[in-house]
């Protein structure tokens, strides 16, 4: 018997939980993009504690929070060129919020508002998809079209460790890989499916030991590290760019909060789970590591929060603002051209 | 208008004048290549996607040597997935393109109703109208060959029923070239259903591009007495019977109606409100089918035309049989058509026409069919 094939799985932390990094990994960085982590961060968990407040008032529907994720998701984002194309699950505030995706939209999506999807001009973001892992496939498809127009754009697809348990993802990465496309599939292993944990997902022993029975790259990174996450997600984006084919990037990470507002994780989740994950939470090490670098003051940090609640403020207010959708638009958008009972039905609801 | 009459194969037509009338005659798979290979000559942004879309056969000649003309990456062989591959043509399609998905069978496209429903149907609402999903999934309805219960299957109402998508059926060569062009420039997805017993039907065909309408049914033969609404393979046995009824001076108007969705409620009132009598040829089931639909339509809106109540022909309420024996006497044709056309005209004697007893010989039963010549 003869071995003829062997893979290998990696993990790549650059900045442990006290703050130090690993020299060997360590990308060289300008400054200005650790403060550019630190303070996406700061701005994602803004809205995303303003989120789950404006949700116990009643102004907002169920939410998602993304409490503990920040650095998988605005790590891996901003690796990411605006032309760059995301296509996300629910839980994904932070990549929008990294990709410069206007705040006042998202908040009226989770008022319930399909308007808040339109996505800007200059954007690439496609909604976010209830459907777990259905839209994978969609970002193979997108990475097949960039090929096949010979534009040098990359595909970055956000979904959970659930998510991989479905056919979607098998069949989505299966065919990414024999057509080489183009897409960087972000794993945001966050260690539970609703009540469901990681372990009754897969017998495997990580995620990312997917990627090499589809033929492509597979690593894991400390998702709770920004720099670690940001390093795999750019040189998987670089690669794919330059015609390498996907990569899986599993981000090890954790959910701190409920799934969602109409969760209560306290009913199947042990609290020293909980709290041994809150210390390892992705903040407290990008703070230990700038404020070695000379980077990070207790004033930073606050002017930092400040200019983000503001930010949040004038979100809010901007979304609350907004007019309310027509009630003819119930059936204005379901298709280019209405069909004689959709018109119909469009003039009884004064469109 | 010589292109509504097909013909069983290219003989057939040439002695009914065909060429000598100037006419070119295809058949219903060479229409569809021709679509498909002049619209990928003309638009870089169209391919052709699916298993076996470049095998020797090419779907059923449908997509025969595109690949050759076109290249591997436009007339694409895919992995068999079909799920993820409808959700990658949806990711192809938001990015401008205009992918055509060839299934080779529509028993398969239940696979991929996550993909259909869940998305491609919802995206343009979903983006308020700014983003659409000009994809076309064609698939075909298998009959014969013993092909039986998972091979054989007429799902058109599976996909008729959420709104957002379209569902076409074209039943002759002119249609399924110029339907396929309205598909593929729809901006919505768009279900296509061919069925396998036309591949071979000849009728003109126009060489320059042309589309026809999606949502829109035509009149294939004008008639007083009795509305035959018919789709797919019933057009060609319902226009069967229709001449067989005018041997015996009933005048029956037949309805193609080319799309399940939309509808084209205005011509089908239109007709009923004329004839007061209805058949309705369905190539599926009954329950919930296109005829449920249309009867139902024409009891809103036009109740009081009706002079005997409506008749469906649809399949028995079973999966179709393997046996070749049983096979031929599951599928209703123009017998059925013809006997439900005469119930329909007699009805208008019978004190008992709305009885429960109408209803029930209207489903064409197997052990009803033990009489069939
Ligand atoms: C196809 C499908 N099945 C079930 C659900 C219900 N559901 C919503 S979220 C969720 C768990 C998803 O877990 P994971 O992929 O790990 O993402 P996370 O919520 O942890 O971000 C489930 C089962 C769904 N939305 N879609
Ligand atoms: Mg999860």
């Amino acid at each position: 018997m003869t071995t003829i094939d062997r893979f290998e799985i990696k993990r790549l932390q650059v900045i442990d939980e006290s703050g130090n990094a690993d020299p060997s990994v360590l990308p060289s960085l300008p400054d200005s993009m650790y403060k550019k982590f630190f303070e996406t961060i700061v701005l994602a968990r803004a809205f995303n504690s303003r989120a789950l407040s404006l949700q116990r008032e009643g102004r907002i529907g169920t939410y998602p929070s993304i409490l503990g994720q920040e650095a998988s998701q605005i790590g891996s984002a901003l690796a990411f060129d605006a032309a760059d194309w995301f296509v996300s699950s629910f839980r994904e505030s932070g990549v929008f919020v990294a990709m410069g995706y206007p705040m006042p939209l998202l908040l009226r999506y989770w008022m319930g508002d399909e308007r808040g999807m339109q996505c800007p001009e200059g954007l690439h973001i496609y909604p976010m998809a209830v459907p777990v892992s259905s839209q994978i496939p969609h970002a193979t498809g997108i990475g097949m079209a960039m090929t096949y127009r010979g534009d040098k754009k990359a595909v970055a697809a956000y979904f959970g460790d659930g998510a991989s348990s479905r056919g979607d993802f098998h069949e989505g990465l299966n065919i990414a890989g024999v057509f080489k496309a183009p897409v960087v599939f972000l794993c945001q292993n966050n260690q539970w499916a609703i009540s469901v944990p990681r372990s009754r997902q897969t017998a495997a022993n990580t995620i990312a030991q997917r990627a090499y029975s589809y033929g492509m790259e597979g690593i894991q990174v400390d998702g709770n590290d920004v720099v670690a996450v940001y390093k795999a997600a750019s040189e998987a984006a670089a690669r794919a760019k330059a015609g390498g084919g996907p990569t899986l990037i599993e981000c090890h990470t954790y959910r701190l909060d409920d799934h969602t507002t109409s969760d209560d994780a306290s009913r199947y989740r042990d609290k020293n789970e909980v709290a041994d994950w809150q210390k390892r939470e992705p903040l407290i090490r990008l703070r230990l590591f700038m404020e070695k670098k000379g980077l990070w003051t207790q004033t930073y940090e606050d002017g930092v929060t400040n200019k983000a609640l503001e930010q949040v403020d004038k979100a809010v207010a901007e979304a609350e603002a907004l007019a309310p959708p027509l009630t003819a638009d119930i059936i204005r958008y379901t298709n280019k051209e209405l069909s004689p009972r959709q018109l119909k039905e469009l003039k009884e609801h004064g469109g | 208008m010589p292109w509504t009459k097909t013909y069983g194969n290219k003989t057939e037509f040439e002695k009914a004048g065909g060429a000598a009338a100037g006419l070119r005659g295809l058949t219903y798979k060479e229409a569809l290549h021709e679509a498909t290979a002049q619209m990928l000559e003309a638009d870089k942004d169209v391919f052709v996607m699916g298993e076996g879309v470049d095998d020797a056969g090419g779907v059923f000649g449908s997509t025969k040597g595109l690949h050759l003309r076109f290249g591997r990456e436009r007339v694409m062989d895919t992995p068999l997935a079909e799920n993820a591959l409808t959700g990658i043509a949806i990711g192809a399609a938001l990015t401008g393109m205009r992918p055509i998905f060839v299934h080779m069978r529509v028993d398969f496209v239940p696979l991929t109703m996550d993909q259909l429903i869940n998305h491609a149907a919802k995206w343009h609402y979903m983006f308020g109208g700014a983003v659409s999903v000009p994809m076309t999934i064609r698939s075909i309805i298998g009959r014969g060959w013993g092909s039986a219960g998972q091979h054989s299957q007429s799902l058109q109402s599976l996909f008729t029923h959420a709104p957002g998508v379209k569902v076409v059926m074209p039943a002759n060569p002119y249609d399924a070239k110029g339907l396929l062009r309205s598909a593929v420039y729809d901006g919505n997805p768009v279900i296509f259903i061919e069925h396998r017993w036309l591949y071979d039907h000849v009728g003109h065909v126009p060489e320059k591009p042309y589309t026809v309408p999606i949502g829109k049914g035509i009149i294939r033969r004008q008639g007083s007495d009795v509305t035959i609404i018919a789709l797919s393979l019933m057009v060609f046995e319902a226009m069967q019977a229709a001449e067989a009824l005018a041997a015996e001076g009933i005048d029956a108007e037949v309805i193609d109606l080319r799309a399940l969705k939309p509808l084209d409620t205005p011509l089908i009132l239109e007709s009923v409100r004329k004839t007061g009598r209805l058949v309705v040829a369905d190539t599926g089931w009954q329950t919930c089918g296109i005829g449920a639909e249309i009867i139902a339509n024409i009891t809103e809106e036009a109740f009081g035309a009706l002079k005997a109540a409506p008749v469906r022909i649809n399949l028995p309420e079973c999966p179709t049989p393997a046996s070749p024996a049983l096979e031929k006497l599951y599928y209703p044709g123009k017998d059925e058509i013809i006997a439900a056309a005469r119930k329909t005209l007699k009805a208008r004697h019978d004190a008992t026409q709305f009885s429960p007893r109408i209803a029930r010989q209207g489903h064409r039963g197997i052990e009803k069919r033990g009489d069939r010549p």
